[in-house]
C-alpha cells in the first residue's frame, strides 16, 4: 500500500508546474484547512487531494480496487511531466489569481475544446504576464476550465480580432466529452 | 387614484382578438353535416331554438300594442347592443323589447339567418353577435337556472352539437366497440332521448346499441391456424384483447358455453404477447402481480418513455436558481412535485438538457424520479460512514453526499469497472469530495471494510420496472435469469447487513431497492433477510407508493413487509421501484437452528474504523465476556455470570479471616461475629 499512496510534497509540485499553475504559492492554503488537514496522494499516477480522515479509510480498500479517492487534481504522464485536470477547477478557481473572461458567444466554443480568441474575450486581470496559467471564466463568474495566456494583458489590446489570446488546457466539457479518460 | 373593481358591474366584452381569424364553425360542420330535412330552414343552435320557440309564442299571442310613434328609424341593428333587458319585468307572455324601438329593432335572428343564406363569410359576424346574445341571455337570466323552452333544463344532460352527433355516427361506422366507447354511448343515448326534436338522430344510436351487444367469440382453432399464416393485423387483435378483458370481467354472465376460463385467458395472454411484444413468460408474471384492467395500463405505460427529471445540485446551486437560469436557455419545466425539494420536471427544451453550461457545471444531475426515493428513505446523516454497494452510475451517490454536505465518508462501489469510470465523472463534476470509489464484488463486503452506519443496496435486477426504457427486457427475460438475480440479491443484502454495525448512534440502517416488480426479486428477498438476520424493518418514510405484498400466490411473507413500498409506471409516473428499510438492532448473527434464541445483546462498540472487522462469529465468544454496563444480557450469559461471581466470593469472603473457609453466607456473619466477641 505504502509505496503506491506517496506523499507528494509541495516542493515537488511546484517544480515546472506551479509557476505556470494559476495559483502560484497559494497551496499551503489548500493543505491547511478550517476542517481538518488534507493532503495530496498519488495513486496509479494520478495525484488525489483527500482529507485525513478519508484517506484513512481508503487504506483497507485493497490497492487493486481502489479506482479513485476525493478529488483528482491530475496526473503525471509517461514523462513525469504533471498536468492539471479540469477536476481541480473548483479548488483552484477560488484561488486563481489571473482570470480571464469569455463572452457569451464564444463560451459554448471553449467548451468544445477551442482557443479563445480576441473577439471573444471579455475581461482579463491586469498585468497578466504572457503564458501565464489563468482560469477562464463565463460572464457569469462561473469557471469553465483552464487556459494559458497566449498575449499579456498589453499585447491583448492591440492584437487583431481573429489572434489567439488563451490556449486552451482544460474545460468542463471535458466531462461529458472524454468521460472515460477521466480516470 | 386608480379604476376601483366593481365585481357587480361586469364589463361588456366584444369578440375576442382571434373571432375574426377563424372562419368560423358552419363552415366545417357543412362538409359533413348531413343535409337538411327542410332545405329552406337552416339548422339552428340551442340558443336559436330557444328564441325561435319564443317567437312562435309571442306570434300566437295578441300582437303589441302601443308602441310609441315617433320613434326615429335607424338602420343596421346588427351591431348595435340591445339597450335594455327586460325580460325580467316583463308582464309574461310579452317579447323582449317593450319600449317604442320595435319598429327598427328587428330580432337579431332573422338577420342572421339571412346574413347565412347570402354569404358564409359573414359567420364571423354572426358569431359577433352570438357572442353578445348569448352575453345578453347570461345577463338576462343569469340569476335564474337557463330553462330550456321545451322544459328541460340545460344544465341536465348535455346536449349534442351537431358535431358531436356527427362524431358519434362516425364512431359506429367504424365498428369498432370498446368498453369505454360502449358506455359514453349509452350515456350519450339516454341524453340524446331526453331532447326533442332530435329524433332522426335516436335511429342511428339504437343501431349501435345492437353493435354492442354482440357476443364476444373465442376464435375457432381454423381462424387461428388462418392467423398465424397471415401478417398480424394489430387492430384486430387489439380489438380482441378488449372484448376478451370485457368477458372476464364478467364472467358468470358474458362467457360461452363449453369454454374454460383458462381458454380465456390463454388467449389473452397470446394476443397480449403479440401486441405488446412480450414474452409468455414475463405476460403470467404480470397476470399473477396485476388485476387484469391494471395490466393493461401497465402494460401502455410501458410503451411511453417517462418523463425526463433532473436533480439540483445543492452543494453548487439551489434549485430556484437552476430553474432560473435554464428557463433562460429556453427549457420548459416545473418542480417535481411536493415530496421532493430538489427535483425538476422537463417537459421540453430547446437545448440538450446533457450538455448545457450548467450540466458541465455541475448544477444538476440527470436522474429518474424513482432514484430520488431509496435516498430519502436512506437519510444519510452528516458525519456518517455510509456505503453504496452498487453505485454505477453515481446519481444516488452523489445525492448521498449533497444530502450530507461533502462531510462524513461514502464508500461507493461498483463490481463493473467500466461503469465506474461514469460515477468517477460524475462525481468529480458535481463537486463531491468525501467519497471514495472502489471496485469489489459486492458480496467480499463485511471483509473489505465493515462498520458502516447505513448502507444503500442498488441491487442488480431484471429490470421490469424499466421496460420503457429498455424494451429488450420484454423478450430476453425468463425464469433461470430471475432466480439468478434473486440469488445474487440475497447474497448481497447479507453483506450489505453484515456491514452495517447496529450500534452505532444515529444509524444502523440498511435500504434495500430494486428497479424490478417481480415478487421474487423483492418481497422474497426482504422476507429471507429478516429470516437470516437480526434485522426488522421499519417505514420508508416515503408517504406515497403502494404497500408490498405479505402474500403472493402460496407464499406468506412477514406481516411487516406492508411498511415496504412499490411504485408503477402507470399510478406514480416514474419508473417501477421496490423500496424496503431495514432496522439493525444486534450484531449476532443467528445461527441457522430455530430452537436457538437469537443472541440480543448489542455489541460494545467497536474500535476506530480503520481496523478490518472480524467475521462476527468469532466475536460472539469475546462478547459473551465483557460486558459493558447498562446492555441488555442473554440469560445464559447471566447464568455464567452468576456462577463465576458465586465461585469468587468465597475468595474475597476468605480473606479478612483466613480461618474462614465456607462459601456459605451466614458462616461469615458468625465469623465476623466470631471476631467481634473476639
Amino acid at each position: 500500500m505504502a509505496p503506491s499512496l506517496r506523499a507528494c510534497s509541495s516542493a515537488g509540485r511546484s517544480g515546472s508546474s506551479s509557476e505556470k499553475m494559476a495559483i502560484g504559492e497559494n497551496i499551503q492554503l489548500l493543505v491547511d484547512r478550517p476542517d481538518g488537514t488534507y493532503c495530496f496522494r498519488l495513486h496509479r499516477d494520478r495525484v488525489y487531494y483527500v482529507s485525513e480522515k478519508l484517506l484513512k479509510v481508503a487504506t483497507s480498500v485493497p490497492r487493486d480496487s481502489l479506482v479513485a479517492l476525493g478529488t483528482c487534481f491530475g496526473k503525471f504522464t509517461k514523462t513525469q511531466k504533471f498536468r492539471l485536470s479540469v477536476t481541480a477547477l473548483d479548488f483552484l478557481a477560488p484561488y486563481a489569481k489571473y482570470k480571464v473572461w469569455v463572452k457569451p458567444g464564444s463560451e459554448q466554443s471553449f467548451l468544445y475544446g477551442n482557443h479563445v480568441l480576441k473577439s471573444g474575450l471579455g475581461r482579463i486581470t491586469e498585468n497578466t504576464a504572457q503564458y501565464q496559467g489563468v482560469v477562464v471564466y463565463s460572464m457569469a463568474d462561473v469557471p469553465l476550465g483552464f487556459g494559458v495566456a497566449a498575449k499579456s494583458t498589453q499585447d491583448c489590446r492591440k492584437v487583431d480580432p481573429m489572434a489567439i489570446v488563451v490556449f486552451h488546457q482544460a474545460d468542463v466539457g471535458e466531462y461529458v466529452r472524454s468521460e472515460d479518460t477521466l480516470t | 387614484m386608480g379604476r376601483k373593481l366593481d365585481p357587480a358591474r361586469k364589463e361588456k366584452r366584444g369578440p375576442g382578438r382571434k373571432a375574426r381569424k377563424q372562419r368560423g364553425a358552419e363552415v366545417e360542420l357543412a362538409r359533413f353535416l348531413p343535409p337538411e330535412a327542410e332545405p329552406g330552414r337552416r339548422k339552428l343552435s340551442s340558443h336559436g331554438r330557444r328564441r325561435a320557440a319564443k317567437r312562435r309564442r309571442v306570434a300566437g299571442e295578441e300582437p303589441r300594442g302601443g308602441r310609441q310613434p315617433g320613434v326615429k328609424e335607424q338602420v343596421s341593428p346588427l351591431k348595435k347592443i340591445l339597450p335594455q333587458k327586460v325580460v325580467a319585468q316583463l308582464p309574461r307572455g310579452q317579447s323582449g323589447f317593450s319600449d317604442g324601438n320595435s319598429k327598427w329593432l328587428t330580432p337579431v335572428k332573422a338577420k342572421k339567418i339571412q346574413s347565412e343564406d347570402n354569404n358564409v363569410e359573414l359567420s364571423s359576424d354572426g358569431e359577433e353577435e352570438e357572442s353578445i346574445w348569448e352575453m345578453e341571455e347570461e345577463e338576462d337570466g343569469s340569476s335564474e337556472e337557463m330553462v330550456d323552452d321545451y322544459g328541460a333544463s340545460s344544465s341536465e344532460e348535455e346536449e349534442l352539437l351537431p358535431i358531436e352527433k356527427a362524431a358519434l355516427k362516425q364512431k359506429s361506422d367504424r365498428g369498432g366497440l370498446s368498453e369505454d366507447d360502449s358506455e359514453e354511448e349509452e350515456v350519450a343515448e339516454e341524453a340524446s332521448r331526453q331532447k326533442k326534436g332530435q329524433k332522426e338522430e335516436e335511429s342511428v344510436d339504437l343501431q349501435l346499441n345492437l353493435d354492442v351487444d354482440e357476443q364476444f367469440r373465442l376464435p375457432t382453432d381454423e381462424q387461428i391456424e388462418k392467423e398465424t399464416a397471415e401478417p398480424l393485423d394489430l387492430h384486430i387483435i387489439h380489438q380482441r384483447i378488449k372484448g376478451n378483458m370485457e368477458v372476464l370481467q364478467n364472467f358468470g354472465v358474458k362467457r360461452e358455453e363449453g369454454r374454460t376460463r383458462q381458454e380465456y385467458l390463454a388467449l389473452l395472454r397470446r394476443d397480449m404477447a403479440a401486441y405488446y411484444s412480450y414474452s409468455d413468460f414475463l405476460l403470467k408474471k404480470l397476470m399473477d402481480i396485476f388485476p387484469l384492467p391494471e395490466l393493461i395500463n401497465f402494460l401502455e405505460a410501458n410503451e411511453v418513455p417517462r418523463p425526463v427529471t433532473i436533480r439540483t445540485n445543492t452543494l453548487k446551486t439551489r434549485r430556484r436558481d437552476l430553474a432560473q437560469a435554464l428557463i433562460n436557455r429556453g427549457v420548459n419545466l416545473d418542480p417535481l412535485g411536493k415530496w421532493s425539494k430538489t427535483g425538476l420536471v422537463i417537459y421540453d427544451s430547446s437545448v440538450p438538457i446533457g450538455a448545457t453550461p450548467e450540466y458541465l457545471a455541475g448544477h444538476y444531475m440527470l436522474q429518474g424520479a424513482s432514484s430520488l426515493l431509496p435516498v430519502m428513505a436512506l437519510a444519510p446523516q452528516e458525519n456518517e460512514r455510509i456505503l453504496d454497494m452498487c453505485c454505477a452510475p453515481g446519481g444516488k451517490t452523489s445525492y448521498i453526499a449533497q444530502l450530507m454536505k461533502n462531510t462524513g465518508m461514502i464508500l461507493a462501489n461498483d463490481s463493473n469497472a467500466e461503469r465506474l469510470r461514469s460515477v468517477v465523472g460524475n462525481l468529480h463534476r458535481l463537486g463531491v469530495t468525501n467519497a471514495v470509489v472502489s471496485n469489489c464484488d459486492g458480496r467480499q463486503f463485511p471483509k473489505v471494510l465493515g462498520g458502516f452506519d447505513r448502507v444503500l443496496l442498488d441491487a442488480p435486477c431484471s429490470g421490469t420496472g424499466v421496460i420503457s426504457k429498455d424494451p429488450a427486457v420484454k423478450t430476453s427475460k425468463d425464469e433461470k435469469d430471475i432466480l439468478r438475480c434473486a440469488h445474487l440479491q440475497k447474497e448481497l443484502i447479507l453483506s450489505a447487513i453484515d456491514s452495517v454495525n447496529a450500534a452505532s448512534e444515529t444509524g444502523g440502517y440498511i435500504v434495500y431497492c430494486t428497479c424490478s416488480i417481480t415478487v421474487e426479486e423483492n418481497e422474497w428477498v426482504v422476507d429471507y433477510a429478516l429470516k437470516k438476520r437480526n434485522v426488522r424493518l421499519v417505514a420508508t418514510g416515503l408517504n406515497f407508493g403502494k404497500e408490498g405484498f405479505t402474500r403472493f400466490k402460496d407464499r406468506r411473507f412477514h406481516p411487516s413487509l406492508k411498511s415496504t413500498r412499490r411504485f408503477y409506471p402507470h399510478t406514480h409516473n416514474m419508473d417501477g421501484f421496490f423500496i424496503a428499510k431495514f432496522k439493525k438492532f444486534s450484531n449476532a448473527i443467528p445461527k441457522a437452528q430455530k430452537d436457538e434464541e437469537p443472541a440480543v445483546e448489542a455489541a460494545s462498540p467497536l474500535p476506530v474504523p480503520d481496523t478490518i472487522v472480524e467475521p462476527q462469529s468469532k466475536k460472539k465468544k469475546l462478547e459473551g465476556s465483557k460486558v459493558a454496563k447498562g446492555q441488555k444480557k442473554p440469560q445464559s450469559a447471566l447464568k455464567k455470570r452468576r456462577s463465576l461471581q458465586a465461585q469468587h466470593r468465597p475468595v474475597k469472603a476468605g480473606r479478612p479471616s483466613p480461618r474462614m473457609l465456607c462459601a456459605r453466607v451466614p458462616t461469615r456473619k458468625k465469623s465476623r461475629m466470631n471476631q467481634n466477641e473476639q
